[in-house]
């Protein structure tokens, strides 16, 4: 029998336009055999929770490069759990200082990957992590 | 260019050489690859001898410093006369910060300021605006209000410097704040020098900053166009961009095709508008990237200039040499800097700041080396424009004209890289232009393409990226890293509440009801919008004005 696909949400919170990082993960992460959603940018926390709980997603990952990780990425988490939706892997991406990641992971983020991080990387976290139904 | 006879005895010297030297070394040593290609896709020849030029023909292709087609060069005399201007992009937290760090930058000896606005500014979003929340500050100054400008430019002399704005979808309101704090220095419109960049196209294609759909915005960047041909004839109206085509993933060829594509369409709007090309194409500006493959780029960089002469001269019938002349800046490359082993991006910003001045910029921005991690801070911006100091004071490289014209290579890959880049410009003047093209997605099809063909060469070790891939070291967390406090977004909030309150909303009002008005005619929008920041509408408020009758720019994703 073969496995469950993994359902992921690319998503871009907040007014960052940087998307290449994103639309690189994307791909990468279809190619790897995963069904990937992508948001689009200028998405809300609200939105992106919207879009994951509508699509059904095992895996929230958010890119960002503005610099308002802090602000953004732990609402998301914050909403996820109010849907009901706290298995849902959430990962964060893109410019974010080391110092920043303590923060983040005890707000619920799993992994940040910094800029750098090969793509296999990613797609290896999200095998091992992943929590499906 | 060449004597027929000497090139046949070239031509059997080198299959010669090939069959003997080479083949004998060959046998006994592979060389390091099977095919050397630049980043697009060009095949990189063993050797290149005048064989590669035959056709070239020096006057029509290359020609004179400061004269048609401009392949060596927009000035007679280029940097023998003055060096390029120094113009490191900055802005950060408050207009009170920033202030501070411009008055730095310019007692460092930068001749140009350069201005980074937060992203609620570039989207036309005043700072109290909920989407706002956590992005005040944060990528650059957040600019509410006149007041907020007025302060950012506190003691510099704006008759003095030239600046320059990142500014797209709102540019017009931006202008109108600069043009407003010049009139209260009492320095009059005609006397201001600078650039706003106004380039929606690749807003929608590669950066992401855009507000409203294609057509309004197009008659904007036309009414800045006009209005500043008649008031402020020394300003740059647009900075048409491939810089960030290039950092969003696309190959150096298609930076420039993609770039001159967008150029077209603003030209042709402008026409189409009612404006004589002569009139405005003299203020049309550039703006290029500067990455590592160091005459690809110098390449890229003579290709631009001679095909927009080409473009302007043969295509649009343009009269004046100053329209047919691409005055470009250039910042070297974000996405070459790598976080790992970050000083090695000192000598990455080096090779490529040597790329942009040997390929003749008007004016260069150099990347700090902490910038794949976080807003440069003080020191590292001091690096990067020492960087650029050396090469001018110290290389020699600025010395006489476009120094690498004549190489065998350099000349052939100018070839090629105009060839590549004309085939991209015929097929997007088959799908209608740069816009429609756009709208169908090509040219983001086409550059996530080419990201994701150079991310799995990454990966796959067939390109190496010095202490990324290869080299790599354990390193420790790195120190020192700016960061913007939390606390600048709600002390702006606060001064935003403070002069919503102070000012006089009656004249505000009625400014923003005569925009909303005028916005619904084809009159000249900038007037009004000049109007409405004298009075301290905020930014918000007049960009809301405008989306109420433009409507909002809703984007085709394409993956």
């Amino acid at each position: 029998m073969s496995e469950k696909q993994i359902r992921v949400l690319v998503a871009k919170p907040g007014l960052d336009g940087h998307d290449r990082g994103a639309k690189v993960i994307a791909r990468a992460l279809r190619d790897a055999g995963m069904e990937v959603i992508y948001s689009g940018l200028r998405q809300t926390p609200e939105q992106i929770v919207a879009a994951a709980v509508q699509e059904d997603v095992d895996v929230v990952a958010m890119s960002l490069l503005s610099g308002a990780h802090n602000h953004l990425f732990p609402k998301v988490v914050k909403l996820l759990a109010e849907e009901g939706s706290e298995d849902v892997l959430v990962l964060g991406g893109g410019v974010i200082p080391d110092a920043d990641i303590p923060y983040l992971k005890e707000n619920g983020i799993a992994e940040v990957f910094t800029p750098g991080t090969p793509t296999g990387k990613v797609i290896e976290y999200i095998k091992n992590n992943v929590r499906q139904a | 260019m060449y004597d027929k006879e000497k090139l046949k005895e070239i031509s059997l010297s080198k299959e010669e050489w090939e069959k003997g030297q080479v083949a004998k070394t060959l046998s006994r040593f592979k060389e390091r690859k099977e095919n050397f290609e630049t980043t697009s896709g060009i095949t990189v020849e063993r050797l290149y001898t005048p064989l590669e030029n035959q056709d070239t023909d020096y006057m029509k292709d290359l020609g004179m410093p400061g004269e048609y087609p401009y392949t060596r060069g927009v000035q007679p005399t280029m940097y023998r006369g003055r060096f390029w201007t120094m113009r490191q992009y900055a802005g950060f937290a408050t207009a009170e910060d920033s202030n501070k760090r411009y008055r730095y930058l310019l007692d460092q000896g930068q001749t140009g300021l350069s201005v980074a606005f937060d992203l609620p500014t570039q989207i036309g979003y005043d700072s109290d605006a909920e989407i706002a929340q956590g992005e005040i500050g944060k990528v650059g100054v957040a600019i509410d209000t006149l007041q907020d400008m007025e302060t950012l430019f506190n003691q510099i002399p704006l008759d003095k410097v030239s600046t320059s704005m990142t500014i797209n979808a709102p540019a017009s309101v931006l202008l109108a704040m600069y043009i407003a704090v010049a009139e209260k220095q009492g320095v009059t419109p005609d006397k201001l020098q600078g650039t706003i960049q106004n380039d929606i196209l690749k807003e929608y294609a590669a950066r992401g900053t855009y507000i409203y759909p294609p057509e309004p915005s197009m008659r904007l960047i036309t009414n800045i166009f006009e209005f500043c041909s008649k008031n402020v004839p020394n300003w740059n109206t647009i900075s048409i961009s491939g810089y960030h085509i290039r950092e969003a993933g696309s190959t150096a060829a298609q930076e420039v095709a993609f770039t001159l594509a967008d150029g077209i369409a603003y030209v042709d709007a402008a026409i189409k508008a009612g404006l004589d090309v002569d009139g405005f194409a003299g203020r049309l500006s550039f703006f290029f990237n500067a990455h590592n493959d160091l005459l690809e780029e110098v390449a890229k960089f003579r290709v631009a200039r001679r095909l927009w002469a080409k473009i302007m001269r043969e295509r649009f019938g343009a009269k004046n040499p100053r329209s047919w002349m691409l005055r470009f800046h250039t910042q070297t490359g974000g996405s070459t800097l790598t976080a790992q082993q970050p000083e090695n991006n000192i000598v990455r910003v080096a090779i490529q700041t040597l790329a942009a001045v040997l390929g003749g910029t008007q004016s260069l921005h150099t990347n700090s080396k902490d910038e794949a991690l976080a807003l440069p801070s003080e020191e590292s911006v001091r690096i990067a424009l020492r960087t650029q100091q050396i090469v001018a004071y110290e290389s020699g490289v600025c010395d006489t004209i476009d120094p690498l014209a004549g190489s065998y290579y350099v000349e052939s890959l100018t070839n090629e890289i105009e060839k590549k880049a004309l085939e991209y410009i015929e097929k997007i003047d088959a799908l209608g232009g740069a816009a429609k093209a756009i709208e169908q997605g090509y040219i983001q099809k086409e550059i996530a393409d080419s990201s994701y063909a150079y991310q799995k060469e990454v990966e796959a070790n067939e390109r190496i990226v010095v202490g990324m891939n290869k080299f790599q070291v354990e390193e420790k967390p790195i120190e020192g890293l700016l960061r913007v406090d939390p606390s600048v977004g709600e002390a702006q909030v606060k001064k935003l509440k403070a002069l919503k309150e102070s000012r006089d909303n009656v004249a505000v009002k009625s400014k923003l009801s005569v925009l909303r008005e005028a916005a619904k005619t084809d009159a000249n929008l900038m007037p009004y919008i000049l109007d409405a920041v004298r009075v301290y509408a905020s930014e918000g408020e007049i960009c809301d004005v405008m989306r109420e009758i433009f409507g909002e720019y809703r984007p085709v994703e394409i993956l």
